[in-house]
């Protein structure tokens, strides 16, 4: 009896056309590699065909299938087709949403092999990155997300009928001018998502139930300031100082709606939801990149895509990791698929085939073998900052030609402190990590105080580091954002994180009100 | 693994949020609409722009360092030549151009551009000017007759003769009645050609001739083409009505009409084209510029080009009666005229001009709209009740029953009140 033999020679397929059963045999071998020879681990898989509008579409609204409507996603939209149909920008061959199962879009512009490369890169590079990575088993809901979205998109339309568009807006435009100021950084608890949608369905059903308009004739308490709080005692009450601003005006501003609390709740849990994807650049693309070179490599080792197909492939691989020198007219800042991919190669290469250099500088990781597995738990265990504090070796160093350049306002020149030799490894090592630590980029705004027997005033303060204050005009409207929220006065001070000296002030009065009053 | 194919899926989800875009940003598209249509020929008013509005309003901001100022480290790849202790000119544009600081997103641009369709555009544009649904108003629409194939008839003219049809209904006769083939014929007179050499014998030659004789007989008695097999196209003539139009702009251009004249005028005619344009296929438009003389012109001339003289209004009025005349027969044309001036004219020549446009122009015309134009602080002119030179000739004219309007427009808020009072009346009137 002849055992039947799958025959690798065979091509998977051939022409730049794609069609279904195409596609289904690619991802069948691709899985194969990805799952038996990569070790890899993912989520289920949906592979969602899209024209390039639809595209166009998913870019605007942050990536998401299904975001609710607001003005910015259209005013994104405009660019990004005006940019696209005059040439000056192509669109991304595929777009990966962080869920179960994981859906990635593909464009039906794409050639064959194109679809080939982007089911490898998406569907099974990001989708192991999303479902291994600490910081996303940690943060993220990849079962709720789709879910939580819909019934975001549903409420908000809700109440926009119900309120108007423009009140929904207004309370839009300042949530999302306050999205980064919207995340925990810290794990509190972990809720997730379809909870969500639950308990808000609760509160709402509580409140119709006991709404008793009785209580609306019960005298107000005598006048007369209430004892005042000590400064601590106060603090400790409103859990200051709070650096998620979204959390704490959906809690505690005094004069917001329900349903506009809701509203906040919703663009804080969506900013919660991107804040491992902004700390893992550089690993999640270089894992999607390092997966899809390995894989299309294996394709072409055992035969089953042709040459011209490879070529295609590398084509747009060589320049999707192209890195531009500084003084070149294309350098925008570093590539995070370049660094990632090198750094990815860099830790197999040590893995398996260390240097002497290698040996003193990574003695764990030197020699162990298994280069595959090394990169696996990189994955799972770092996120940027960290990921290159503890792999960039000096030979990436020197392939690279990294060095730092400090920029002091005050002096004429700008500085070359350290280059890629003995001397500078570490420290560019450093200083390149903390380029990717979102703790450091983004400012360190916090709520600090507020005068709840007085005036009200909200106070923000902002902890300079490095002497770089906040961009001034920027600052002022959000600020006013923050105003119309909480419903009173609203300063910011921006202290030296040095030597807490102040260094500016911001101050917006109380809005008309945003709230009910 | 599961494969959807979402291309199927409504398109324009974008919308909403296009149209939510558009509503924010409304005051400085609507402003950049108005300054681009004000560049604008007359007839290119209707296609999509690429407008470009202040960011402002449309800005989102958000906490982010300032790009200026205090101590900033950068890793960068590529060095070449840099030691420890280099130092480096500072480049153009401050600190912030290189490293990561740089703004990928376009945030902190001044400007915001994106392209309007043409319908966005419109919209906007008549939005501005806030028209009503004046498309749904009726303009008179004359009707001329058109000939359009309706089937085959027994009788006609040669000409329409339907070879095809007729050499059908002849061949499915012939196959009916049986008429003998001319190949039968010709074997029938073969084989009696043949048996009358061989010298067979006369009985059976007798046969074949009387069987010949019989199926000639026969085929001259069933024609090849019969009267009954004749079909001709028919023709039917139906009413069409007529789908082009013709503006003309007549405008005084001597020295009195000065350049926020001739912005009102222009802005007239625009609406007009515009009017015309939703309700016929093709609208073809003539500029005619008269001083002392009239000469018809294109665009540009028409509106930038200054001309000295005198004004004879009966010149422009002489020019359009030529000019249709010459192409635009009244027959197939719907003629709009609009005619914008200040209301100068020749005392001589204003007997002329009533009855020129009287007995010549009104006639021909479906609509005949006449824009007195005044300077904006020229306010007190007509409250006095004096009444220019033309608005007087042309107010003799008037009557119910003569497709003549008049207004004044003085500033260019009055531009669409003025448009939409003219058609108003006539819907009245029909």
């Amino acid at each position: 009896m002849t055992a039947v033999i799958t025959r690798p020679e065979a091509l998977l397929y051939d022409g730049v056309e794609w069609d279904y059963d195409k596609i289904k045999r690619v991802y069948d071998a691709v899985e194969h590699i990805a799952l038996k020879e990569m070790g890899l681990d993912v989520y289920p898989n949906q592979i969602e065909v899209i024209t390039a509008e639809q595209m166009l579409d998913a870019y605007s609204s942050i990536g998401m299938p299904l975001m609710y409507k607001h003005w910015s996603f259209g005013k994104h939209f405009a660019r990004d087709e005006m940019m696209y149909r005059k040439g000056y920008r192509g669109l991304a061959y595929e777009i990966v949403i962080n869920s179960s199962p994981c859906i990635s879009y593909i464009m039906e512009e794409n050639t064959m092999t194109m679809q080939t490369l982007v089911i490898a890169h998406a569907a099974f590079g990001h989708n192991h990155f999303f479902k291994n990575n600490q910081l996303f088993q940690q943060w993220t809901d990849a079962e709720g997300i789709l879910d939580y979205l819909e019934f975001a998109k549903t409420y908000i339309s809700h109440c926009e009928e119900r309120y108007g568009h423009a009140a929904v807006e207004r309370v839009l435009d300042a949530a999302h001018a306050l999205m980064s100021q919207g995340v925990h950084k810290y794990p509190k608890k972990r809720s997730d998502l379809r909870t969500e949608q639950r308990r808000e369905r609760e509160r709402q059903e509580y409140q119709d139930q006991t709404f008793n308009d009785l209580w609306r004739t019960v005298p107000k308490s005598a006048a007369g300031p209430r004892p005042a709080k000590s400064v601590s005692e106060r603090k400790k009450l409103l859990g200051l100082p709070e650096e998620n601003i979204l959390y704490f005006l959906e809690k505690k501003a005094p004069r917001l709606d329900h349903w506009q609390r809701e509203l906040l709740r919703i663009v804080r849990h969506i900013s919660q939801y991107f804040y491992p994807q902004k700390q893992t650049k550089v690993m999640n693309e270089g894992c999607a990149t390092y997966v899809h070179y390995q894989i299309m490599s294996r394709l072409h080792e055992t035969g089953q895509i042709s040459e011209g197909a490879f070529l295609e492939f590398l084509h747009s691989h060589t320049s999707v990791v192209f890195q531009p020198e500084f003084d070149d007219k294309r350098f925008s800042g570093l590539n995070p698929y370049a660094i990632g991919f090198a750094m990815m190669q860099d830790i197999a290469r040590i893995a398996e085939k260390p240097t002497d250099e290698d040996r003193q500088w990574f003695p764990d990781l030197a020699g162990r073998g298994d280069g595959m597995a090394a990169v696996r738990e990189a994955w799972a265990n770092f996120r940027d900052e960290s990921f290159v504090l503890q792999y960039l070796s000096p030979h990436l160093m020197r392939k690279l030609k990294l060095f730092s350049v400090r920029d002091d306002a005050e002096d004429p020149y700008l500085l070359v402190d350290h280059i890629h030799n003995e001397r500078g490894y570490r420290d560019i090592r450093r200083k390149l990590a903390r380029q990717y630590d979102l703790g450091y980029l983004e400012p360190d705004i916090q709520i600090v105080d507020v005068d709840l027997a007085g005036d009200r005033k909200l106070i923000l303060q902002h902890r300079v580091t490095n002497g770089v204050l906040l961009d001034e005009s920027d600052a002022k409207a959000v600020l006013r954002h923050i105003a119309n929220l909480w419903g009173y006065e609203v300063q910011l001070i921006e202290v030296s994180a040095i030597s807490e000296a102040i260094l500016k002030e911001h101050a917006v009065t109380a809005p008309s009100g945003i709230g009910v009053g | 693994m599961n494969i959807i194919d979402r291309r199927l899926n409504p398109q324009g989800k974008s919308l909403a949020n296009r149209q939510r875009f558009l509503r924010r940003a409304k005051e400085q598209v609507v402003k950049a609409v108005r300054d681009a249509s004000g560049k604008r020929g007359i007839q290119d008013i209707e296609n999509g722009e690429k407008v470009t509005i202040a960011a402002g309003g449309v800005r989102e901001p958000s906490f982010h360092r300032a790009s200026q100022g205090g101590v900033r480290d950068y890793v960068v790849p590529g060095n070449k030549e840099y030691v420890e202790g280099d130092t480096i000119q500072r480049p153009d544009g401050g600190g912030g151009g290189r490293g990561s600081e740089g703004s990928a997103d376009g945030e902190g641009e001044d400007e915001f551009r994106f392209v309007l369709s043409r319908d966005e555009f419109l919209d906007i544009f008549l939005e501005d000017l806030e028209l009503p649904d004046l498309v749904k108003q009726k303009v008179k629409q004359s009707e001329s007759h058109t000939l359009t194939r309706a089937g085959y008839s027994v009788s006609g003219s040669p000409a329409n003769l339907n070879l095809v049809r007729t050499m059908r209904n002849s061949l499915s006769r012939r196959i009916a009645l049986k008429r003998p083939k001319r190949d039968e014929i010709r074997e029938l007179e073969e084989m009696l050609r043949e048996a009358e050499e061989a010298g067979e014998d006369a009985a059976q030659i007798q046969a074949l001739r009387e069987q010949l004789e019989h199926i000639v007989l026969r085929s001259r008695r069933i024609p090849f083409i019969d009267p009954i097999d004749v079909r001709y196209n028919r023709f039917e003539s139906v009413p069409k009505p007529i789908a082009q139009a013709v503006m003309f702009c007549l405008m005084d251009v001597s020295g009195s009409m000065t350049e926020h004249m001739k912005d009102l005028a222009k802005r007239f005619f625009m609406l007009l084209y515009l009017f015309l344009r939703r309700r016929y296929r093709s609208v073809d438009i003539v500029f005619i510029r008269h001083t002392h003389e009239a000469k018809e012109v294109d665009e540009e001339t028409f509106f930038y080009s200054t001309e000295t003289g005198g004004t004879v209004v009966s010149t422009a009025l002489e020019e359009m009666q030529k000019v249709v005349q010459e192409r635009y027969p009244d027959s197939e044309w719907n003629i709009y005229a609009a005619q914008a001036s200040d209301g100068d004219n020749m005392s001589s020549d204003n007997a002329k001009s009533a009855t020129l446009l009287r007995d010549v122009i009104l006639p021909m015309c479906q609509y005949f709209a006449y824009i007195e134009v005044a300077a904006e602080h020229n306010m007190g002119l007509s409250a006095l009740g004096r009444e220019t030179e033309l608005w007087r000739t042309y107010k003799q004219v008037q009557s119910p029953e003569r497709p003549l309007a008049m207004r004044r427009v003085r500033s260019r808020r009055e531009i669409f009140p003025v448009f939409r009072e003219l058609f108003a009346r006539e819907k009245a009137g029909a």
